[in-house]
Order: structure tokens, then sequence, then C-alpha cells
């Protein structure tokens, strides 16, 4: 089992949601982040003042799969999010020790499936 | 009645000796000038319930940039019709458009109102007609584009099509009947915004590549409702501050019960026909029935009796959902349905002068169901149908200049990061949790 985590860019979310359909991969958790990798920032101006944004808003998105499911869902996170610019974002896979689902206490990749 | 008159006949008297040192030849009327005063308060006060519809029918991240447009296109108005508008619109009595009193200079008013007065009233006019465009062209426009189509829709395209009708132009000689401008200022704001929305083309991920249309929410529902109540009010100077004065006040009183029983029964047929179609009583757009209602009403307001007013917003606000649901069927993306609204309703509330209207209330001929036959109605469809196509060829030819110009739409990436930051460097709901993903 492993949960990958992705960092996109917010307005390649309807993308990203839609590649990760076709590739049969319905559960995922998403969050709205602030963050910064090696994109710069923009300047922002409120009643006359200019400062430089810094931190920017990205999407998380975390999706626990079984080890088939990994590069399926890898490769549609890239389809929908690369562009090939600078601050497209990461994917972090990392291993998964446990899994439950509260409604019946299954484990494992049963309860990921 | 009675008392109004004779009240009105003091005040005339008591600031007769005033009035008589600054302008000699002139007696105001000043019942009359209060009425239109406050008319055109609350027609202008009818801005802030557009800026609050378009805002909430908008995503978040497009909230300020919609604000900044309904703001300008208000000043930009102003200053249009000032300089050129009114003498365009009322200057002289020639048929196609006004001739003379450019600045407001070497000109009067009509009788017993002051210019300055009615100007006001007539500004305020304007600039509703003006505002109607930024919700159909929402969230893609280019700010720049959005300045310059302002000024020339209000110093120049409206006041065309307002003389036709209201300035002595050649409608007003063929007995043309819109009252309040369900056709001047309604069908005119809506079909620009049909084209406008028609050349810009959809919002990026509105349409998939099959046609079947995306869901691209308003952000703050309860913003669009307080913005159609406003509405709702501002019509109140709208239709019967069109009498331009107060000296038979059942009329204004009939144009006011008018006014309400459509906005009324127009949300009420159009949350009927949606609950219908779509399983639910949808809130948005139940208040574009609202809406729908009261531009239908527009044109015959003064014409009508109550009860024909309700079967008119019915129609208006049955017609205003198909509307929605025919511009998505032909890929046409309206972000808050100002096309279904204005234009639509626009047109049907002109033609319901002929449907309706009775000679009794002050019509010119009376309607196909009142024995009239089809003369009034061939009259109204004659004047709504060169005022839109007068508006769709010359907004045309407007829009595609800027666009060759200047550019209309913003680029994809400053679409997809929303027009606040693009356009003004700002958001509107700094430090707030808000979904910026769509």
């Amino acid at each position: 089992m492993k949960l990958i985590i992705a960092i996109i860019q917010p307005h390649h979310l309807p993308a990203v949601k839609k590649a990760l359909f076709d590739a049969q991969v319905y559960k995922i958790t998403v969050s709205n982040v602030l963050g910064c990798g090696e994109e710069k920032g923009y300047a922002e101006t409120y009643r006359g003042v200019m400062h430089e944004v810094e931190l920017l808003k990205k999407v998380r998105l975390e999706i626990a799969v079984n080890e088939d499911f990994v590069e399926p869902t890898i490769a549609a996170i890239i389809n929908g999010a690369r562009t090939n610019n600078v601050g497209d974002g990461k994917i972090f896979v990392t291993d998964l020790t446990e899994c439950i689902r509260i409604r019946t206490g299954e484990r494992g990749t049963r309860a990921i499936g | 009645m009675k008392t109004v008159l004779v009240l009105g006949n003091i005040l005339i008297i008591l600031t007769a000796p005033a009035l008589a040192e600054t302008t000699p030849a002139t007696t105001y009327n000043i019942i009359d000038t209060f009425w239109v005063l406050i008319a055109a308060f609350l027609v202008f006060f009818m801005q802030a319930g557009f800026a609050l519809v378009e805002a909430g029918l908008v995503r978040a991240k497009n909230a300020a940039n919609i604000m900044m447009k309904n703001l300008l296109d208000f000043c930009l108005a102003s200053i249009g019709f000032f300089i050129f508008g009114y003498a365009i619109m009322f200057g002289t009595n020639d048929p196609l458009f006004g001739k003379k009193g450019w600045f407001l200079m070497d000109i009067q008013g009509p009788d017993g109102l002051p210019l300055f007065a009615f100007w006001m009233f007539q500004a305020a006019f304007c600039g509703t007609a003006a505002t109607i465009v930024s919700g159909g062209m929402a969230e893609r426009m280019k700010f720049t584009s959005y300045l310059i189509y302002s000024f020339i829709i209000s110093a120049f395209i409206y006041p065309i099509i307002g003389h036709w009708t209201w300035g002595g132009g050649w409608l007003a000689g063929l007995d043309f009947h819109d009252f309040a401008g369900s056709t001047v200022v309604h069908a005119v704001g809506g079909f620009t915004a049909l084209v406008g929305t028609y050349l810009l083309k959809p919002r990026f991920g509105k349409y998939n590549s099959d046609g079947s249309p995306n869901l691209i929410t308003g952000h703050n529902m309860p913003l669009v409702t307080l913005g159609v109540f406003i509405l709702w009010l501002g019509w109140f100077g709208f239709n019967p501050g069109s009498t331009l004065g107060f000296s038979d006040p059942e009329v204004v009183s009939r144009i006011t019960i008018n006014t309400n029983l459509a906005a009324a029964a127009g949300a009420i047929a159009a949350m009927a026909t949606a609950w219908a179609k779509f399983g639910k009583p949808d809130l948005a757009l139940t208040l574009n029935g609202a809406l729908a209602g009261l531009v239908g009403i527009t044109a015959p307001c003064a014409v009508v009796n109550p009860m024909n007013a309700i079967y008119i917003g019915i129609l208006a606000g049955i017609l205003c959902i198909y509307g929605v649901i025919w511009l998505d069927k032909l890929k046409i993306d309206d972000p808050v349905g100002a096309f279904p609204v204005h234009g639509l309703c626009g047109i049907f509330g002109t033609l319901a002068v002929g449907l309706f209207g009775q000679i009794a209330f002050g019509a010119p001929n009376d309607g196909l169901f009142y024995g009239g036959g089809f003369k009034q109605l061939g009259i109204q469809a004659l004047g709504t149908f060169s005022s839109v196509g007068f508006t769709v060829i010359s907004m045309w030819i407007v829009f595609k200049a800027i666009d060759a110009l200047f550019g209309l739409r913003v680029t994809e990436n400053e679409e997809l990061i929303g027009l606040d930051i693009g356009e003004h460097g700002m958001e509107s709901y700094s430090g707030f949790q808000i979904f910026i993903t769509e």
C-alpha cells in the first residue's frame, strides 16, 4: 500500500480529477495549501501598497492506493498537471503501513479498494 | 389625489418668486421634480443590485474584477451621457438621432422639469443598460476593453436607440410603446451581452469536448439574493418614475402594483419550471425569474391591469428558464443569465404591450387580447426587432474593433488564476480559506 501525495497548481485540479477518473482512481482527498517551490511569487497590490507574495496557493492531493495502482495514478496526475513550466508541482510516494475502513473495520488492501 | 394637487400648487406658488429671479421664463412643477429625482436615486441604486448579483454568481477569484466593472461602467456612463449621450438622445427631434446639447449646453429639459433632474434620471437608465453586459461577459473579459465598451455604449449606442423611442425619433412617431424600457434599456443590454459573450467564447472548462456543460457555480448566493431585492426596490423607481411626474397618482400606483406582481409571478413561475425540470427549486434560477418578471412588465407596466401583469410575469419567468437552457445547448456561456433575463424578456415585455395593452389605460391601441387585432403587436414587433437589430450589428462592430485593437479576452493563464490577481493584483477575500481551484 502506498500513499501518494501530490502538490499541484490549483487551476489544474479539474484536469487532474478527470485524468484520475479515467484511470479508475475514484478516491481522493483535496486540500487548499500554501507553499513555495522553485516558482517565483507574484506581486500583489493593496490600496497602493505593493508586496511580493512568496507563499503561493497550491492544491494538495492525497490518494491511498494498492501497489498495482501506483503507476497509473502517478501517470494520471502528471497527465493532468504538466505544462512544462516551473511550478507544475511534485508527487511524493510513501509507504502506507495500515489502512482501516471505519464502517466495517476492514484492514489493509481490502479497506483501500 | 386632490390633496396632492393642492399641495403641489401651494409649493409652486411659494417657490415661484425664488425661481423667477434665476430662471425667468420657467415654472417648475415641484412635486414632479421631486418624484423624478427620488426615482433617479432608486434607479441609481440598481447599480448596487447588479454589482451584487454578478459578484455572487461568479467565482471568488473574479469577484473584485466584476465589482470594478460595475463601478466603472456607471462612471463612464455618467461622463459619456453628459458629453454626447443626452444630446443624441434628446437634443432634437430628428428621426435617427439628436444633434444638439453636447455637454448639456443650449438645451432645456421637458416641460415643468429642470434639465438636470431629467438628465440624472436618464443617466441612471443609461448606466443600467451598460451594466447589464458585464455579467454576460464575466470572468474572462479584459478590464481595459470593458472600459472602452462602457463609454461607447453609453455615449452613442444606447442614446441612439433611446432617441428612436423616447427622444422624438422615428419609432415615437409610429405609436411604438415602451413605457420604461423593456426594449430601450433591457433588450439593448441583453443583446449586447449576447453579442459580447458569443464573441468572447465560453469560459475555460465550461463545455466538454462532447458539448456537455460543466458546473461553474457562483460563490455567494446570499449576495445574489440581496442584489435581486435591491433591483426589485430600484424597479419601483425605474417603472413608476418613468411617468416623469406625479400628476396622476392612479397611474403611478397602477405601475407600482403591476411591477410588484409581475416580479412575484416571475419568481414563482421560474421556481415551478425549474422544480419540474430539475427536481429542486433552484435559488439562482428563481432569482433570475423575479428579474425576468420585472423586465417583462417594464414596457407594459402602465397600460395593463394587475391581473395581466401577473400573466406577463408568469410568461417571462418561464421564458427565462428556457432561455438559460437553450443558451447552454447552443454552447453560449452567459455566466449570470443576462441574455435570457434582459434580452429575451425585454423583447417579450415589449410585445406584451401589443397583447395585453388597453386604450383605457393609455395604450395607443388595444392589444390582441382586447380586440385590437394585430396592429399594436405589429408596431411593437417592428420597434423591438429594429432596435435589437441595430444593437446587434453596431455592438458586433464595436466588439470586433476593440478585439482587433486591444484584445477582448484575457490570457488563458490569467483566466485560470483569476481576474482579481491578473487584472487588479488583489484578492477579494484575502485571508479567507476559499477554494480557488476551479
